[in-house]
């Protein structure tokens, strides 16, 4: 059984429909890309994995449970899955160290040591045990965005989605964010991840998913995808990035 | 006749005065206190997504920001012992500037919350955060903190603005002025004096929110 099963997701804004139906299944360890055009509701899709974006129709099951939009699911979902986002969204008055502290001590009501053991842990991870106390605002973009990624494992979640977590980065900053993606595709985590980086994408996901106009447009092994599109679609947007 | 200015009339009344500046404060204070308490609680009604308690505050907030500081006095001490509520003067009064800073100030507070960026709202979601973890944890602080300068002005008009509740009898720094001047008729020293005593207030209650602000909103480790 998979992790994360999505079965015929369908959610519109308004009268835009972004998501047409969409089947998806994550399983454990999986690292996988979603690629395609801005508009073409990767990002949405996204989102809908972890409830930022409630669905208008479909199921999604985590780790064999169902999930409806009562708050009780999706805190429970959310347990399960963490985030983390293009523009990092790190708490502005809390420091590197507290950001990450703060939601194993309220919501798993950890004490503050284990909390900060944890937290240290995770913050050497992404290589910032030497920027704990500092603030947000005294952090380059890239470090910011490895400490929210390491404010998302202190939770320990099960499944890691990364929306475009380069794409507000200056370019000499992104390897080191991507650096520690690797890591944890390498270490067995379960990535789903919206990217640009198609070189990354290619040489660390196990399954890339093609979206086009609310759907997956193609899906499969990222070698074989990107040397052998099928679709004129796929063709057009690799080709275009080349 | 030229008139002859004699300061010196108020010093045998100056306990007056006194008492008067000490119940000013006490009011402004808890005013500001609950008040500032009420608004907190108002801007997260009027920030959430429950539409009805939502529109009960936008009524309250409504209502109170388009009537006369004196009306709603009178009302809470003239008009509610109709329905049994007696008062004293300062219960009415204390009362009225709470009501009356908890509106202002669900305005100014909601103005700070809207101004927390979405996106950090969303990442306390992520991270499993309920609605009431991500308020106390995420919004409030950071909220108050942008809107801490307008909050404290509004603290301030509040305090000149119960000098209103001398028309109670709630014996504050006005009322004492009033009974000063009906006593000895020096209504130029009287007043003067008083200015005085209000604008010195005015500036120590500034400072003072000045004081808190930067204590609230420092960067402390909290580890």
């Amino acid at each position: 059984m998979s992790l994360v099963e999505l079965h015929a997701i369908h959610k519109s804004f308004g009268e835009l429909e972004v998501l047409k139906g969409i089947d998806l299944s994550i399983d454990e360890g999986q690292v996988i890309a979603l690629i395609g055009k801005s508009g073409s509701g990767k990002s949405t899709l996204l989102r809908t994995i972890n409830g930022l974006e409630v669905i208008d129709d479909g199921v999604i099951i985590v780790d064999g449970k169902k999930i409806s939009d009562r708050d009780a699911d999706l805190l429970g979902l959310r347990l399960q899955v963490g985030m983390v986002f293009q523009q990092f969204n790190l708490f502005p008055h809390y420091t590197a160290l507290e950001n990450v502290m703060l939601s194993p001590q309220v919501v798993k009501k950890q004490s503050k040591a284990e909390a900060k053991q944890i937290a240290e842990e995770m913050l050497a991870k992404v290589g910032l045990a030497d920027k704990m106390m500092h603030y947000p605002d005294q952090l380059s973009g890239g470090q910011q965005q490895r400490v929210a990624i390491a404010r998302a494992l202190a939770m320990k979640p099960k499944v890691l989605l990364c929306d475009e977590v380069t794409s507000a980065l200056d370019p000499e900053l992104v390897n080191e964010v991507l650096a520690v993606v690797r890591q944890l595709a390498e270490e067995g985590m379960t990535l789903v991840m919206v990217t640009h980086e198609m070189r990354f994408a290619r040489e660390v996901c196990d399954k890339l998913v093609f979206m086009h106009q609310g759907r997956i447009h193609e899906t499969g092994d990222p070698e074989e995808v990107f040397s052998n599109p099928k679709t004129p679609e796929l063709s057009s947007f690799v080709g275009g990035l080349a | 006749m030229a008139y002859k200015f004699d300061f010196g009339a108020i010093v045998p009344h100056w306990q007056l005065l006194f008492d008067g500046v000490i119940l000013t404060t006490e009011l402004t204070v808890i005013g500001a206190v609950v008040g500032v308490g009420l608004g907190i609680m108002g801007a997260w009604a009027r920030a959430s997504r429950a539409p009805v308690i939502s529109q009960i505050v936008g009524v309250y907030v409504e209502l109170i920001r388009n009537t006369p500081f004196l009306v709603q006095l009178f009302f809470i001490f003239f008009g509610l012992p109709a329905l049994g509520v007696k008062l004293t003067e300062f219960q009415a009064a204390v009362l009225a500037m709470i009501v009356n800073l908890g509106a202002y100030s669900t305005e100014i507070i909601r103005a700070g919350i809207l101004a927390i960026p979405q996106g950090q709202i969303e990442a306390a979601q992520s991270l499993a955060m309920n609605r009431v973890q991500i308020f106390r944890y995420v919004v409030i602080l950071p909220a108050l903190k942008k809107i801490w300068p307008a909050l404290s002005s509004q603290i301030v008009i509040v305090m000149l603005g119960s000098s209103v509740c001398s028309q109670i009898a709630a014996e504050e720094l006005t009322f004492g002025a009033n009974y000063i001047q009906a006593l000895n008729f020096r209504a130029f020293e009287v007043y003067f004096v008083v200015t005085g005593l209000y604008l010195v207030m005015s500036i120590l209650l500034r400072m003072g929110l000045k004081v808190l602000g930067n204590f609230l909103f420092e960067r402390r480790r909290h580890v």
